[in-house]
């Protein structure tokens, strides 16, 4: 990262008049090909602490997200946010947003790509730039503005991806392993954005393999395996003292069955 | 042998004298190619898009069509465009035949198929790589097809610059809609057949030369603007 992140005013993103969550998940079914990869899933999203997914390979930890999120639909059950059936995916603007492990750039410049979202969303004229502006500055990356968006690192890519959320003012961000693929330094600065959204209100759902992310940003932790919810609780708990078997598994670094 | 170098050099004389029935021929030959491009463009962009994004019965069915036409014999489609603007055609009242706008009718049914087969292909695949973020920024259908042809557009030159390879390069559909009539309907494809066929060799060999000079321009040009685009979008 070039230059730390500049810390400005808090946006009013923290205050929703039009909440979104809770988001329950009741009796979820996802399969594909055959293969059932969510099993009756049943889970609440709360708004206020940061939320890790914690889960082996193939426990639908990325599913589980895509699910909340609208890119897929349930095979069977319900997903219900704020007491209304919502699968408005695709359709006008959303308040919530979802950073992907291979943040996905339209070819254009850096400060087109956050105008192409804000456009979406229906921000227009000086609110538009003037919300572009913001997030580029909160994420070090004003200086990128003009640049295109494909020129720039993995870590600056990461950094667009989270600026555009942010721009966005999501009350929910989705984060499917956002740093998998960055150095260090570039997953610091993510996390420090993420740290930074969650104090303006913005909630947090993440997945992550990092298990020392897990424990940095994590206020409670919902540990998955084959498509269900194993076990649920506070972080500082679930790293201390694990419930069930394939969760102690899973932190000793085990397969886990 | 000396009758191809005096071929030549004749040939040579009317494109620097700039020989007024070449010009014209040539103008009208880039009016009608270039119109029709444009129009096969205008529609089969986003009909290509909208086959790329959107499943529907019969999909299959429409892709295995589209890329069949784009190797539609011209003299076919010539005669089917004659048989509709014929006199006791449905289209005959409008009275096209035998009119350039007969042969840019002609050119646009044989472009739209390479241009919508093409930028199918090219929209599909950045289709998979940004439906998850458009999906998950509110982008619907209609905001995302602009998106993602302007986002193609580097690979779409190649798309239009094959349909103007087609239109510039065909002569059976225009010769049997336009007629051939001279200072009408004579493009550069037509003109070279006959006058080949009379033995006068010299403005054949002279529009053909310009018709080499026009594809090789155009696809530079078309080249140097997909590098361009290409450097700024990386």
């Amino acid at each position: 990262m070039t230059g730390r992140l500049r810390h400005l005013p808090p946006t009013s993103a923290g205050a929703f008049a039009d909440a979104i969550l809770p988001c329950r998940f009741a009796g979820v079914v996802y399969e594909a090909r055959g293969k059932r990869l969510i099993d009756g899933l049943d889970l609440e999203i709360v708004a206020g602490p940061r939320t890790v997914i914690l889960g082996p390979n193939g426990a639908g930890k990325s599913l589980t997200l895509r699910l909340a999120h609208g890119l897929i639909h349930p095979t069977a059950g319900r997903i219900v946010w704020q007491n209304r059936k919502l699968d408005g995916a695709g359709r006008g603007p959303r308040r919530q947003a979802m950073v992907f492990q291979k943040p996905v750039l339209l070819r254009r410049s850096v400060a087109a790509n956050l105008d192409y979202a804000l456009a979406v969303h229906r921000v227009r004229g000086t609110a538009r730039s003037r919300r572009r502006d913001e997030a580029l500055a909160r994420t070090g990356l004003t200086a990128y503005a003009r640049q295109s968006a494909r020129t720039l690192s993995g870590g600056e890519q990461q950094r667009l991806a989270m600026a555009r959320a942010w721009a966005l003012r999501p009350q929910v961000l989705f984060l499917d392993e956002p740093t998998a693929s960055l150095d260090p330094a570039a997953t610091h600065a993510i996390e420090e954005i993420v740290q930074a959204m969650h104090a303006e209100g913005c909630k947090i759902v993440m997945t992550t393999h990092d298990l020392g992310q897990a424990r940095r940003l994590a206020d409670e932790v919902v540990f998955l395996n084959r498509g269900r919810v194993v076990e649920r609780g506070p972080a500082d708990r679930f790293f201390e003292r694990p419930e069930s078997q394939p969760a102690r598994d899973f932190l000793a670094g085990k397969l886990v069955w | 042998m000396d009758y191809l170098v005096e071929a030549f050099r004749a040939a040579f004389d009317l494109i620097v004298a700039l020989d007024a029935d070449l010009v014209e021929i040539v103008g009208l030959s880039l009016r009608v190619s270039l119109s029709a491009v444009l129009i096969a463009a205008a529609i089969g962009l986003p009909l290509g898009a909208a086959v790329a994004l959107f499943d529907f019965p019969g999909r299959s069915a429409v892709i295995v069509t589209l890329n069949a036409l784009m190797g539609l014999p011209p003299v076919v489609v010539g005669l089917i465009v004659y048989l509709f603007l014929s006199r006791a055609g449905p289209l005959g009242v409008l009275g096209l035949l035998f009119t350039p706008t007969a042969m840019i009718v002609a050119q646009v049914i044989l472009v739209l198929p390479i241009v919508a087969a093409l930028a199918r292909q090219a929209i599909e695949d950045l289709w998979a790589e940004y439906r998850e973020q458009l999906v998950s920024l509110g982008a619907g259908p209609l905001r995302a097809i602009p998106t993602l042809l302007w986002d193609a557009r580097a690979t779409l030159v190649t798309a239009l610059l094959a349909g103007f390879g087609r239109a510039s390069a065909e002569v059976g559909a225009v010769m049997i809609v336009g007629g051939n009539i001279d200072h009408v309907t004579r493009v550069m494809t037509t003109t070279i057949a006959l006058e080949t066929s009379k033995g006068d060799l010299a403005l054949a060999l002279g529009l053909g030369i310009v018709l080499l000079l026009l594809t090789f321009a155009i696809n530079g040009a078309a080249e140097g603007v997909r590098r361009f685009a290409r450097a700024r979008m990386a």
